[in-house]
């Protein structure tokens, strides 16, 4: 289990780099994209709560579940499409 | 083998998602690195379902298709000019599922409901799990309260008490208190939901004293912890692709709120825990302006603007509030059909959240070159004819230049170095810091005071008849 903990370590350090390497050229025209085009990734937690729910039984499971389900994907699908009407808008 | 598989395509995804965050780098491939990120969801989703046993189908595709509508629907009908409170809803929606996740993992572990996960607590999974509940929680409670205000539902001012700070740092303390006792015995669940309620308090707490003009530092902010809220889910479930995109959102918000800091000069703590609006003025602007300010009127600046080669506009958060936006691009065209060159000055922090101000000219097909950040449009004032302020205050008053006041050191738009300055407010009443405008009083300064739309809507027709 040790390993396996300094491993994931390891990947989270390695892309918070990343992230500020990436992020950090993008101009400030497309802010507003970036906040909710970043906030429909940080949606990710989706794959958390299908873990969470597909793996469980039990009414107690299934409330946690769907209440989470329902939020990440909220989050996700409206994220993607607003950025995606945004973006259209910016045109040259 | 099958584990291998996913893992995989976790890591598709993943590069999918850094390749999207860098299609935002310019306009032209920014729709491209959206639909990047879109897909990379995408996998990821679909490779977890199929990698599930599916022992909840219908549990997991009826959460699914509710969230998708109620997204959808959200993102479809929203206005624009709503952005803000809508990236601080999702962001709010996004620390919410974190905590549930978090709380069903820990069930799992702890034994309290049956799983493939039962049986498998140790240190990182405790540890995690209370991060992925605090941030989780201060991200769901300060995001709805961040939305609360960007809407209207609650008063924008900042809301300060005496007490205030004492208030805080015990509820944080508190916090962290629950916090080492659910790690101590993680088998209590009510421990866990104290937790989430403590912390729920504190996001509450934290944004509630915050006004408007700070929201895009707080807006950011929640961004940042929507996301390393995700990255903490990750560590509980030691799921790769949760951590890499929550790490990637954490530094973006991150990014972000150290911009916006710097483009009002203040410090991350000095927005969290006071300062600005704490006291709010109220001295008589009279006597500062009085027999200083010229006004002005429609006919006299469509005048002066048939005669200039150069304009710039400086938009702020009142053009918003006006609805003057698409005004301002009819008199932008009318200008330009006369042969004007026609920019636009725009300050980091103008608007209620990072880059507010550019979707909502980009929404009336103002080409995005003509779209220029503070550093970009500074030098060229000095060769500017006639710069129009519409809406704006902080973010062009000259006194941040001098020490010892409120904004002293912030970064402005150098308006007052154009041969004449056109400011359109409704009255000289201070922004939101609170302080008189000198550029109000300056020479070549002139005020055209009324609603933002209606002076710009009567500028244009006094320009097309002039």
């Amino acid at each position: 289990m040790d390993t396996s903990f300094v491993m994931i370590l390891t990947i989270f350090a390695l892309a918070v780099f990343v992230g500020f390497e990436v992020i950090t050229k993008v101009p400030p025209i497309l802010h507003t994209p970036l906040m909710s085009g970043s906030n429909a990734i940080s949606g990710i937690t989706l794959v958390g709560a299908i873990v969470a729910s597909g793996s469980t039984t039990g009414p107690l499971a299934a409330v946690l579940g769907v209440t989470a389900l329902v939020f990440a994907t909220t989050n996700v699908v409206g994220g993607f499409l607003v950025t995606h009407r945004m973006l259209k808008k910016f045109k040259k | 083998m099958t584990f291998d598989f996913v893992n995989l395509a976790y890591l598709i995804a993943a590069v999918l998602f850094i390749l999207g965050l860098k299609g935002l780098t310019h306009p032209r491939s920014a729709v491209r690195g959206n639909l990047y990120g879109a897909v990379a969801m995408l996998i990821a989703v679909v490779v977890t379902l199929v990698d599930q046993e599916l022992l909840n189908l219908p549990v997991l595709i009826g959460g699914m298709a509710g969230g998708a509508a109620i997204g959808a629907v959200f993102a479809l009908t929203i206005k624009m000019t709503a952005m803000p409170q809508l990236v601080g809803l999702f962001n709010g929606f996004g620390g919410g599922a974190s905590v549930l996740v978090a709380a069903a993992a820990l069930m799992q572990a702890v034994g309290i409901i049956s799983g493939a996960g039962a049986g498998g607590l140790d240190l990182q999974i405790s540890i995690s799990t209370v991060l992925s509940a605090i941030i989780g929680a201060v991200t769901f409670t300060g995001s709805v309260v961040a939305f609360a205000k960007l809407q209207g539902l609650v008063t924008e001012q900042p809301v300060r008490y005496r007490g205030e700070q004492i208030v805080k740092i015990l509820v944080g303390g508190l916090t962290v208190a629950v916090a080492v006792l659910v790690i101590l015995d993680p088998a209590d669940m009510s421990l866990f939901w104290v937790l989430a309620g403590i912390a729920g308090l504190l996001g509450l707490l934290l944004v509630v004293p915050i006004g408007g003009a700070d929201m895009p530092i707080v807006i950011a902010l929640l961004n940042s912890y929507s996301g390393l809220a995700a990255a903490a889910t990750g560590f509980v479930l030691s799921n790769t692709i949760l951590i890499i995109s929550g790490s990637l959102v954490g530094a973006s918000g991150i990014i972000l709120t150290q911009i916006m800091c710097k483009a009002m000069n203040r410090s991350l703590a000095n927005v969290l825990f006071g300062g600005m609006g704490a006291i709010p003025e109220k001295a008589s602007t009279d006597d500062i302006y009085a027999g200083k300010t010229k006004s002005t009127n429609a006919d006299e600046v469509a005048m002066i603007l048939k005669i200039a080669r150069r304009v710039v506009f400086v938009p702020g958060y009142g053009m918003a509030v006006a609805r003057a936006q698409s005004a301002v691009r009819q008199l932008t065209e009318a200008m330009e059909a006369d042969g004007i060159t026609v920019e636009f000055g725009i300050h980091p922090v103008a608007g209620r959240m990072p880059g507010h101000m550019n979707v909502l000219l980009a929404e009336e097909a103002i080409s995005y070159d003509k779209l220029k950040e503070m550093d970009q449009i500074n030098p060229t004032f000095k060769n500017t004819d006639v710069t129009i302020v519409i809406g704006a205050n902080d973010v062009v008053n000259p006194s941040a230049r001098e020490a010892g006041g409120p904004i002293s050191g912030m970064p402005i738009l150098d308006v007052d170095q154009s041969r004449t300055v056109v400011v359109i407010k409704r009255s000289l009443s201070p922004g939101f810091a609170g302080i008189p405008n000198p550029l109000f009083t300056f020479d070549n300064t002139l005020m055209l005071f009324g609603d933002g739309k209606k002076a710009v809507d009567d500028l244009v027709q006094a320009y097309k008849e002039a």
